[in-house]
């Protein structure tokens, strides 16, 4: 029971939340990208909310079900087809053996999530099933997906259908990716800079560069300065972190991160902001806002409470639907 | 150039009694707390490479690791700082009505009280064999040059003391270790490599490291150990962990391949 990729996409790979408690030795936790895309796949069929995900970028591979499955996809929209026809992200459908799905062309965000009943079956590495390319552990062999891979199922689905079956319900995310500017806590680097760099910070827009990946984005803007250079030793950084570079430019520190880095810190982007981070592409622009700590906590605490909210609310209707049969 | 009398290798003289590090209790070190995100929280105590300091950082991750709190899914040391990565949703839970980073921080701050009564755990004691001959180090021949200084004095000044691991970050299971004698000391390389090979032994200012993996970089590559450093397979799978001591212990090339071919 599984999936088979007839064609792979550009980086497929299986993820989960993160491998967390090894950062001290260098290993980064390396979770989905976009973690509320993730929960809201495994929300959608039934799972933890941190079950075992594959992430797609978009050119995105074409997969085919060799057995049923109830799968529902989220975050990026790559216009999908169930054997041709199209298919609404945030809606759990039931598909028969054979089902073929395929991504059409980008049309909003850069990560497009696939998630079925049970999970997938994945390699776990120091307590975490998500891949580490570098180390070539966890997910499916350590690496990304390629053509002929066989992903099963973590657990059977046997629930057969004639043809594919959407649910009569969405999940509604659009208040779990707050629109508008990226909300930035200030790092402890900040107050160095100069004048027209903290004008800049929050007036600019910082654009995306083509050499950006699963480790950081690599942002270009007006150039930013310290009034006084510092020098900084290397300590822990985190997701979300903005870096200033000897170049005057940025680097925005993504899921596959350092543990730890030397550069300053202009800021650190706010939990709430970093699923809407992960949807952006290579020539998209970024603009900061500079928030509070007790905000950004409790924009959080909004978004976490809207998933729950979900969560109850689809094991409820998931429920009702596959028993009245 | 013959050696000088104090930079002759120690080993023979290498004892834990008189390496055993411990912190200042009577003269707690200044230090600041503040938030990396809203789900990390730093404690920094300067900028500062220092023993005595990477001492204190370490017995607070002891300490920190013993009490288990839940909801911190990582504690990451430093050369001078701390970080703590948490849940904040976790935490909330019993934070109270102030903000989740303010009970970290309270809990930070009494965990630094707490632990001026505690003793560090005695660093463990690793001996690295590193192999210095010119095939497998590309800038020692033109560091030698630029410091005035013969092979051998330079291989007798990095081997003469052990290594403290300050922490460990950049690549999986890559120590940053210091402090280099001042003699040795020498800047990053100007354009980093793009490949740099698996277990080369480099210097950058102060610091010496190795490279557990090949990939790009910018440190002196001075030699290279044929021991693996990262095994993925193994439940720990980094050789080093943050607060040992390593004594590199200098070998010839034949004895590097044969070490590299049958790794025992």
């Amino acid at each position: 029971m599984g999936v088979r990729v007839l064609k792979s996409g550009m980086a497929d790979s299986l993820r989960d939340s993160g491998r967390f408690g090894f950062q001290h030795l260098g290993i980064p936790p390396g979770g989905a990208m976009d973690c509320v895309a993730m929960q809201v796949v495994n929300i959608l069929v039934g799972n933890p909310i941190g079950a075992v995900v594959m992430e797609m970028h978009y050119p995105a591979p074409q997969l085919e079900f060799n057995s049923p499955a109830l799968m529902a996809l989220s975050g990026a929209d790559f216009q999908a087809t169930i054997d041709g026809v199209e298919i609404a992200l945030n809606q759990p459908m039931l598909v028969p053996t054979g089902s073929v799905i395929k991504f059409n062309k980008p049309v909003a965000g850069a990560r497009c999530y696939l998630g079925v009943k049970g999970g997938f079956e994945a390699d776990e590495w120091l307590g975490s099933k998500t891949t580490n390319n570098f180390a070539v552990r966890g997910g499916y062999q350590g690496r990304n997906l390629q053509k002929g891979d066989w992903v099963a199922f973590a657990k059977p689905f046997s629930y057969e259908v004639e043809e594919p079956a959407v649910m009569p319900w969405t999940a509604n995310v659009r208040e779990l990716y707050p629109q508008g500017p990226c909300y930035l806590i200030p790092g402890a680097e900040y107050e160095l800079l100069d004048a027209a760099s903290k004008y800049c910070l929050i007036h600019e827009p910082f654009q995306i560069a083509t050499n950006s990946n699963r480790m950081g984005y690599r942002l270009q803007s007006a150039p930013m300065h310290l009034g006084e250079y510092k020098e900084c030793l290397s300590s822990g950084v985190g997701f979300g972190t903005l870096q200033l570079l000897p170049d005057a430019q940025t680097i925005l520190l993504m899921a596959d991160h350092q543990t730890t880095a030397g550069y300053p810190r202009l800021g650190h982007v706010a939990s709430v902001s970093l699923p809407s981070l992960a949807q952006l592409n290579a020539g998209d622009s970024i603009r900061f806002q500079l928030i509070d700590m007790n905000t950004a906590e409790s924009l959080y605490a909004a978004q976490e409470k809207h998933l729950r909210q979900l969560k109850n609310a689809c094991n409820f209707r998931l429920q009702e639907y596959l028993s009245n049969d | 150039m013959g050696l000088k009398k104090n930079v002759e290798p120690k080993i023979a003289a290498f004892s834990s009694a008189n390496l055993r590090l411990t912190c200042s209790v009577e003269k707690p070190f200044p230090y600041r707390i503040y938030p990396i995100g809203d789900q990390a929280i730093t404690l920094d105590y300067g900028n500062l490479i220092k023993d005595e300091i990477n001492a204190q950082v370490m017995a607070l991750f002891y300490w920190l690791k013993e009490e288990n709190l839940h909801g911190i899914k990582d504690i990451i040391p430093a050369y001078s700082t701390i970080s703590l990565v948490y849940d904040a949703a976790m935490i909330r839970k019993w934070a109270g009505n102030g903000s989740v980073y303010q009970y970290m921080e309270r809990y930070l701050t009494n965990a630094l009280q707490q632990l001026d009564l505690l003793a560090l755990p005695s660093s463990r004691e690793l001996r690295i064999p590193v192999c210095y001959h010119q095939s497998l180090a590309p800038d020692l021949l033109e560091l030698c040059q630029e410091k005035q200084m013969d092979l051998d004095e330079f291989v007798a000044i990095h081997t003469a003391i052990p290594y403290r691991v300050y922490m460990i970050g950049f690549l999986p299971g890559f120590a940053y270790m210091g402090s280099l004698d001042e003699r040795i000391v020498a800047p990053r390389k100007q354009t980093p490599r793009t490949h740099v090979a698996a277990g080369s032994v480099g210097i950058a200012g102060v610091q010496t490291g190795i490279y557990p993996f090949a990939s790009p970089g910018g440190w002196q590559l001075i030699g290279q150990t044929p021991m693996t450093l990262f095994n993925a397979n193994d439940d720990q799978p980094s050789l080093f962990q943050p607060g040992d001591l390593v004594q590199f212990e200098a070998i010839s090339i034949d004895q590097f391949y044969q070490l590299k071919n049958n790794p025992s």
